[in-house]
């Protein structure tokens, strides 16, 4: 079974469609019991980091998160759920990740303009092609150059020992990162076509 | 790289896609779920669903629909039509809608635009204008087109993206249906406005209107429908057209 926490963050009806797609038994849960029972877990996300950082916390079930992934269960972020698996973030102020993803997330807009950059609009929304290196077990089903799709501001930077797919757009955006069995998707799998579905399904067998 | 979208619209009334010439004349052409398969296996980069039903019975046909489509197809979808309340965004959005675009409902209460952006983030709200000249000067219309709200159209899309809207969908009722090619003029001066992604949406006829868009900057997409329905255009064929233009898309 897979686990999606539902700590009040996002839209979850595509994510789950797209695991039950998959042939996938979904459970979406905020008990901490489903998801020690659980395979594997997802932590999806979108909106502010600060904010969905706290509703995190209010659920209780960050310690349970931090148990079972050293356990080495293995977890997927996504979107705001990766950030949030980095140490920090740095959107509108200074904020503690869950610390599994050396790294912090900074704003595009202001790395873009420090890098002198005009003309990119931000957030950075669309189909973007993915550079990673063959041997990954998340992308077991893909090629490198598989477009995926990308809604957000703020990336993870400073993870160059967890990343493991990349996506240019005037600096280079953190696509994929991973620790262990701690994967993390910048862009939405769930929204990325057959290339994403393709990730959902290794996932399911790592 | 990113890439530029190609986004075929449906109209769904009855359960049915329709699409008129000028908004006129309105004839069913299929079954959305079944087309909004074919579209994902020819490349669309999104869809675009409107409801233009009326009753409430009908409303709850339109998201059966969107709820079938969304669980098949894993593509962002946007969502619009009878959109005048947060209530009606969260209908939606609970169906498997990603996006949701509003108009007439924005014209009525504009405060909508940022009640929503507020409560599900600048990129779920899609502010969708329909544009027509009137005495050389770029009118808001309302209703489908059929009435003059006597807004400037350009400063209405400046007041929204302000106000929160994620993406601005610009179609011209001067080009729509005629198949003369997008409102480049228009599309030029909203550009020039503001900074989030727009779609260009009205008059493609065929292929060429599509490369002559993408080589306008700040132009992220385009949008169609009859030309994809009844397959002058295959977008299949489209992309593989303007990548050998030059054009970015996802192949």
């Amino acid at each position: 079974m897979i686990a999606v926490i539902d700590y009040g963050v996002g839209n979850l009806f595509s994510l789950t469609a797209s695991l039950k797609y998959l042939g996938a038994d979904v459970k979406v849960t905020g008990e901490k019991e489903e998801i020690e029972a659980a395979d594997r877990i997802i932590l999806p996300g979108v909106g502010a980091f600060a904010d969905a950082k706290e509703k995190l916390d209010q659920t209780g079930l960050v310690e349970t998160i931090l148990e079972q992934t050293a356990d080495g269960k293995p977890l997927l972020g996504i979107c705001l759920g990766m950030q949030l698996l980095f140490d920090e973030s740095h959107e509108y102020g200074v904020h503690k990740g869950l610390g599994l993803i050396k790294g912090k997330i900074a704003s595009i807009d202001e790395d873009l303009k420090k890098a002198g950059i005009a003309g990119l609009k931000v957030p950075h929304i669309g189909w973007n092609s993915l550079q990673f290196e063959k041997d990954e077990p998340l992308f077991r089903y893909n090629k490198p150059g598989d477009y995926v799709y990308y809604v957000h501001s703020f990336y993870g930077t400073d993870c160059e020992e967890s990343t493991i797919a990349t996506s240019e757009y005037g600096v280079t955006i953190t696509g994929a990162v991973r620790s262990g069995k701690v994967y993390g998707t910048q862009f939405h799998p769930e929204k990325s076509g057959e290339a994403g579905l393709k990730m959902l399904k290794a996932f399911m067998e790592v | 790289m990113i890439t530029k979208r190609i986004i075929p619209c449906l109209d769904v009334r009855n359960g049915r896609v329709v699409k008129g010439k000028n908004f006129e004349g309105i004839q069913d052409v299929s079954d959305p779920v079944e087309m909004a398969k074919f579209y994902n296996r020819e490349g669309a980069d999104e869809l675009v669903f409107y409801d233009i039903t009326a009753s409430v019975e009908e409303r709850g046909l339109f998201t059966d629909i969107l709820r079938k489509v969304a669980s098949e197809i894993f593509i962002p979808l946007t969502v619009g039509g009878g959109i005048n309340t947060l209530e009606d965004f969260d209908r939606v959005l609970k169906c498997g809608a990603d996006k949701v675009s509003v108009n007439s409902g924005a014209i009525r209460n504009p405060d909508i635009i940022g009640q929503a952006a507020k409560k599900y983030g600048d990129q779920c709200v899609v502010l969708s204008m329909d544009i027509k000249r009137v005495d050389g000067v770029f009118r808001l219309f309302a209703k489908g087109g059929r009435e003059n709200t006597g807004i400037d159209a350009l400063q209405w899309a400046v007041d929204g993206v302000n106000s929160g809207a994620g993406e601005l969908v610009v179609n011209s009722i001067d080009t729509d249906g005629v198949k003369g090619g997008f409102d480049l003029e228009l599309l030029d001066a909203i550009a020039a406005r503001v900074n989030v992604p727009i779609i260009a949406s009205g008059g493609a006829g065929k292929m060429e209107d599509f490369s002559e868009l993408f080589s306008h900057e700040g132009i992220d997409a385009g949008l169609a429908a009859s030309i994809f329905h009844y397959k002058e255009i295959r977008i299949e064929d489209l992309k593989k057209y303007l990548r050998d233009q030059g054009v970015e898309v996802r192949l």
